[in-house]
């Protein structure tokens, strides 16, 4: 009647509906008195300053492009994963090889130091030491 | 390989059984949360020699329930500067995201509700989608505070994933399958048939036991990051961030996110229990061995993993971010593919 990926929809549609369930019973009590201040930015009774959606160093944009090669390793792993007895040595060194390649990826943003949270502070040359005789040591 | 349901049998294959399917988990997860709550206040207060809730009922055992009636009056906050759709679809994208990885636990030997031949796929797929409804509630609340949340979750989800995922690669190589039903059926037996203790086979296993031993542990730590349980709890450290990336969030709202926690809670703590510790398997070969009995062993293992969360959560304290992400990197990932390559070199010499 239903298949087992139908089940599944229903999973999320049932998931769907309670929220939405329980968020309309829960409008029905609770009380609605909105005004500007309660509606404004929670920042510990503070005015806020200045608006929270600017660019800001995330950091993690090496690790997140290092992420996404393993994500796509693991997608191709686990089709292997189920048949490589079946396929022999061959198959299993091939499979070796390829992951091994990655680790040496990972080795490299290891060893570049990508991984740290801390990285090194770029040096910014100042007017000073461009100028000819007053170069700092 | 066939679902056995045992709702199909004494239904038939039609509207009733179905209902039946998809709407016991969600009986099971609402009494679940009631009782998680309950031993997380009292496993809290014990470990730090209180008494915990006493006036709500006899011992407090009430307690959960008058939070959730408190919750549902209070009054729901929408700022004023949020981005009002993705803001009011956070907490549905969380909850489904957390109820859907339900349809492939294997409650029993006769209760499976979807018995998709790509179950653990599947779950470590959905795993991804509430840190979606973290991201989406944090930046759409348009709080410097739910901002930073949001984007630490995003680095610990990216730093976790890839060992919680050789994990469970892993288990897939030493049982040759996805269907979740079918990794259970090969660990019945004695308790040393379990993946922990290298699954089933004759004694030259037993150098396979630290590996599988190991990639128990990575799979639990990486899960507690995932959840956002403590001490990987940053996205939302209360003596940093307020609340993290729920700090704008207010009655039956917030109460969806921590429900959607707890519902998380549980399924990484029944994909533990069914990849590595035999899931609804007796430990002792026939010893209680049942349909019925399956799903007490199973809810026992499961219900032990979250007490286990619990109690971690009262005993270490948060780490700091760039030690989340040298524990994630440079130890949990490492390790986790020197144990892959070692159990696949074992399923090739079997």
């Amino acid at each position: 009647m239903v298949t087992e990926f139908g089940i599944i929809l229903l999973y999320f549609i049932l998931g769907f509906l309670f929220v939405g369930i329980a968020l309309v019973m829960a409008a029905l009590i609770r009380p609605s008195h909105p005004n500007p201040i309660k509606n404004s930015t929670y920042e510990c009774g503070e005015i806020p300053i200045g608006e929270p959606w600017i660019r800001f160093n995330v950091r993690f944009y090496v690790i997140a492009l290092v992420f996404l090669l393993f994500d796509v390793e693991v997608v191709f792993l686990l089709p292997w994963a189920i048949v490589f007895k079946q396929l022999g040595w061959f198959a299993f060194i091939e499979m070796i090889i390829f992951v091994v390649i990655l680790l040496v990826g990972l080795a490299y943003v290891w060893g570049k130091g990508d991984l740290d949270w801390e990285k090194p502070k770029p040096y910014i040359a100042k007017l000073e030491d461009l100028v000819l005789g007053k170069k700092k040591q | 390989m066939e679902n056995v349901n045992f709702l199909y049998e004494l239904f038939g294959k039609n509207i009733i059984s179905v209902t039946l399917i998809v709407s016991l988990p969600l009986v099971f997860v609402l009494i679940y949360a009631l009782i998680a709550i309950l031993a997380e206040l009292k496993v809290s207060a014990w470990i730090q020699e209180r008494l915990g809730p006493m006036r709500t009922g006899p011992w407090g055992i009430l307690q959960p329930i008058a939070e959730v009636v408190k919750l549902i009056q209070k009054e729901d906050i929408t700022p004023d500067k949020s981005s009002k759709l993705l803001y009011n679809l956070a907490p549905f994208v969380i909850f489904t995201g957390a109820y859907a990885a339900f349809a492939v636990i294997p409650f029993s030997e006769y209760f499976v509700p979807s018995g998709i031949n790509l179950g653990l796929f599947y779950v470590f797929a959905i795993g991804s989608i509430s840190a979606l409804g973290i991201v989406m509630g944090g930046w759409a609340s348009n709080n410097k505070y739910s901002l930073m949340g949001a984007m630490r979750s995003v680095s610990q989800l990216i730093s976790y994933e890839i060992p919680a995922a050789m994990a469970i690669l892993s288990v897939v190589v030493l049982a040759s399958s996805m269907n979740m039903q079918e990794i259970n059926h090969q660990q019945t037996g004695w308790f040393w048939n379990w993946n922990l203790f290298g699954g089933p086979g004759s004694w030259t296993k037993i150098w396979i036991i630290p590996f599988t031993v190991l990639l128990t542990f990575i799979y639990f730590i990486s899960s507690l990051a995932e959840t956002n349980r403590v001490p990987f709890d940053i996205p939302e450290g209360e003596s940093e961030l307020v609340a993290g990336f729920h700090t704008e969030y207010s009655g039956m709202k917030f109460a969806m996110f921590f429900f959607a926690e707890y519902a998380n809670m549980f399924v990484v703590a029944a994909i533990l229990t069914t990849i590595f510790l035999g899931g609804w398997n007796s430990p002792f070969d026939t010893f209680l061995q049942g349909p019925i009995w399956g799903s007490f062993w199973f809810v026992l293992k499961a219900f032990s993993v979250v007490l286990v969360q619990i109690w971690i959560r009262w005993t270490l304290p948060r780490y700091r971010v760039d030690q989340l992400m040298y524990v994630g990197w440079k130890v949990l990932l490492p390790l986790s593919f020197v144990s892959f390559l070692a159990i696949s070199f074992y399923v090739m010499l079997k």
